[in-house]
């Protein structure tokens, strides 16, 4: 689950990582008083769950008030990558002498969670990570040591940083402690700031979360915002389907999110365009198809769909039995392809007898069959 | 054949659950034996003729285990597989899924100090076909045979264990290993047991997108393995997902991708099935 820069900021905060004062604001009044009472310069951001804000000009600058709120009626309403802006953080602005890059993921070959540092931070980290990877210090933290403050110093010095060197290695010990504290997935600072005046401050923060561990965090799972999600998706969620809204015209249903990857790469390598991945999950009752099958006909992109089942704890029948109960209530309004093999096949191809459902032995035929009823790729 | 046969004595923790009693039982008509079972706070019952303990350490005190399987819901799962590994159990299949990915960095490090072997978690468990089922698979799908499987995914084990079954080649063992970020076992640990046994002719190697465990085990097959290897990339047709922010990009770089994951294939020599029936036709092929 993704956190805006305000609330990264106020978790790394409470860890103990300087951040610069700053506070919401939903309207440019807001941003005015707010700048008022800071009685300095103002950075206004865009708070949206999409990177590369500065580029698409969510990021600006204000020296007074007046000022504030004329920039924060620009960026209040922008379109960056699809979503709207409907809340600005308004933060004192730093006076920057260094700006570098701390981030924290979980590596996945190592198995460990590793601290990546370099004295080159700022919007272009990508470009430096892929053109010189040298410049980026690596350390994969002991997950039950933690991280100590030794530790942090030793980077501080192999990379580089200049500036208050106990300064920085407490800033990364604590941003350590948040992401372990939170369950995060990711925690960056980015850029790490040495001001003019030497302190070292949290410029801009991102933090992810693993959303596996939110049973742990009751108060970080209330921050969640259905409203940037597609609403099928929200809808499929309260159905407990773990859907995916694509840009195609085929819907596609499977039990298994292994087999609903492999159907959409079947679907795609015989020139379809898949509309969303839907999972039905194991031992799905004919309500749970039913559901399924009510949710990606509720897409107007879609023009057909493609049942893939395969079944084992999931009866063949049962999935059988919720495609009827749907094409009897008039659901199945857009031609519908089957493939059913395992558990129970052979009782849901009797089920489905004489019933407008073109059923395929093998998921490429059935693939292919669903592409040229709808027609392929524009 | 590898890890389990008929004679392994398993241990089931969680056992008096929905799913832990509906596998058991699903388990035991395979024909595993299962021992033992452990629920806290339920020892001294039985469930389906097992008898129940309370914590692992008593099972292993009445029983010989060799294997535990966990069905603990997720907030104790990575706490109970590091209680098997405590108490001596060599190998330990956690089939939960949704465990927190810093509950795993900490177990997976800790149970592999202990000694133990860990598969999964987020995984179907293991087979050995027409021997022992430690998992949640659909036993009857899976035929006695020549060539062994490990994959990331579920339901796409099933299809091709299945299409090998009725092709006439078969399976010796399959592991599910799972599909979270932080597995206990990836594809290069089990590719030498599989090496080393003398059932298993061919290995089917299913992977997906993401991670770097596809890379690591055409590596392995380059350098060392003497059979031959088809390989199976899932999701390779997968939107690039939502940027996971500077340091997804960062540490994944170009490794994840499924191009990175066919150049590794293509230069260990593995070839790649792009369909579960091609896999069959490539195994009978480098079979002869």
């Amino acid at each position: 689950m993704n956190l805006h820069e305000y609330q990264a900021k106020e978790i790394l905060a409470r860890y103990g990582v300087p951040v610069p004062p700053g506070k919401v604001a939903y309207t440019p009044d807001e941003a005015k008083r707010i700048a008022e009472e800071f009685g300095k310069r103002v950075v206004i951001k865009a708070q949206v769950h999409v990177g590369g804000r500065g580029k698409a000009g969510g990021v600006k600058l204000a020296d007074t008030p007046q000022e504030a709120y004329e920039k924060a009626q620009a960026i209040l309403g922008m379109n960056i990558k699809g979503l709207t802006v409907k809340k600005v953080l308004v933060a004192e602005a730093v006076d920057i002498a260094k700006e570098y890059y701390a981030g924290l993921i979980l590596d996945r070959a190592k198995k460990r969670v590793v601290l990546m540092l370099s004295k080159e931070g700022g919007v272009d980290i990508e470009e430096v990570a892929a053109e010189r990877p040298e410049a980026i210090h690596k350390f994969w933290i002991d997950p039950h040591k933690g991280f100590r403050p030794f530790e942090a110093r030793e980077m501080v010095r192999r990379a580089g940083l200049e500036g208050n060197l106990n300064k920085l290695a407490q800033v990364l010990v604590a941003l350590y402690r948040a992401y372990e504290g939170v369950d995060a997935s990711i925690a960056e600072i980015n850029p790490l700031v040495v001001t003019t005046d030497g302190q070292v401050v949290a410029a801009d923060a991102k933090i992810v979360l693993d959303d596996n561990a939110l049973f742990r965090h009751p108060d970080l799972a209330e921050l969640r915002e259905v409203e940037a999600e597609h609403p099928l998706e929200v809808e499929a969620s309260n159905y407990g389907f773990a859907y995916v809204k694509l840009d195609g015209n085929i819907g596609i249903i499977g039990n298994g999110a292994g087999l609903v990857m492999y159907t959409l790469d079947l679907v795609n390598r015989v020139g379809g365009r898949p509309a969303n991945f839907l999972d039905i999950g194991g031992g799905a009752k004919a309500e749970v198809v039913y559901n399924a099958l009510k949710v990606v006909l509720k897409d107007p992109d879609v023009k057909g769909v493609f049942i893939n089942i395969f079944g084992g704890i999931t009866r063949a029948d049962e999935v059988a039995k919720g495609v009827i109960r749907a094409l009897e209530e008039g659901l199945l309004t857009k031609p519908v392809v089957m493939r059913v093999a395992g558990t129970a096949e052979e009782e849901a191809k009797k089920l489905l007898e004489g019933k407008p459902i073109y059923m395929y032995p093998t998921s490429i035929e059935a693939a292919k069959a669903i592409v040229a009823m709808v027609g392929g790729a524009a | 054949m590898i890890l389990v046969n008929r004679d392994t004595r398993v241990l089931v923790q969680g056992i008096t659950g929905r799913e832990g009693q509906f596998h058991t039982q699903q388990m035991l008509a395979y024909g595993t034996k299962i021992v033992a079972g452990v629920t806290p706070g339920k020892g001294g019952a039985e469930v389906l003729g097992v008898p129940v303990y309370d914590t692992v350490k008593e099972a292993v005190a009445n029983h010989e285990v060799d294997a535990s399987i966990i069905f603990v819901p997720a907030p104790m799962a990575a706490d109970a597989a590091l209680e098997a590994a405590h108490a001596g159990i060599p190998l330990i299949v956690l089939i939960t899924e949704g465990i927190p990915t810093l509950d795993m960095v900490k177990a997976v490090e800790e149970i592999k100090a202990l000694g133990s072997r860990l598969i999964g978690g987020n995984c179907p468990g293991i087979i050995s076909a027409e021997e022992t089922k430690i998992g949640i698979m659909p036993g009857h799908v899976f035929k006695r045979g020549r060539v062994g499987l490990i994959s990331r995914s579920g339901t796409l084990t099933y299809e091709a264990a299945a299409a090998l079954s009725q092709a006439g080649l078969g399976t010796t063992t399959t592991v599910g290993i799972g599909g979270d970020p932080v597995i206990g076992t990836t594809f290069k640990d089990l590719l030498p047991l599989f090496n080393e046994d003398p059932e298993t002719e061919a290995v089917v190697l299913i992977g997906e997108i993401g991670g770097s465990d596809e890379e690591e085990a055409a590596e392995w097959v380059k350098a060392h393995m003497k059979k031959p290897v088809v390989g199976f990339i899932g999701g390779r047709s997968a939107p690039k997902g939502k940027r996971m922010g500077h340091a997804g990009a960062i540490i994944m770089g170009n490794v994840g991708t499924p191009e990175s994951k066919l150049r590794a294939f293509a230069e260990a020599g593995i070839p790649v099935a792009d369909t579960i029936d091609e896999i069959v036709e490539l195994v009978k092929k480098a079979l002869g």
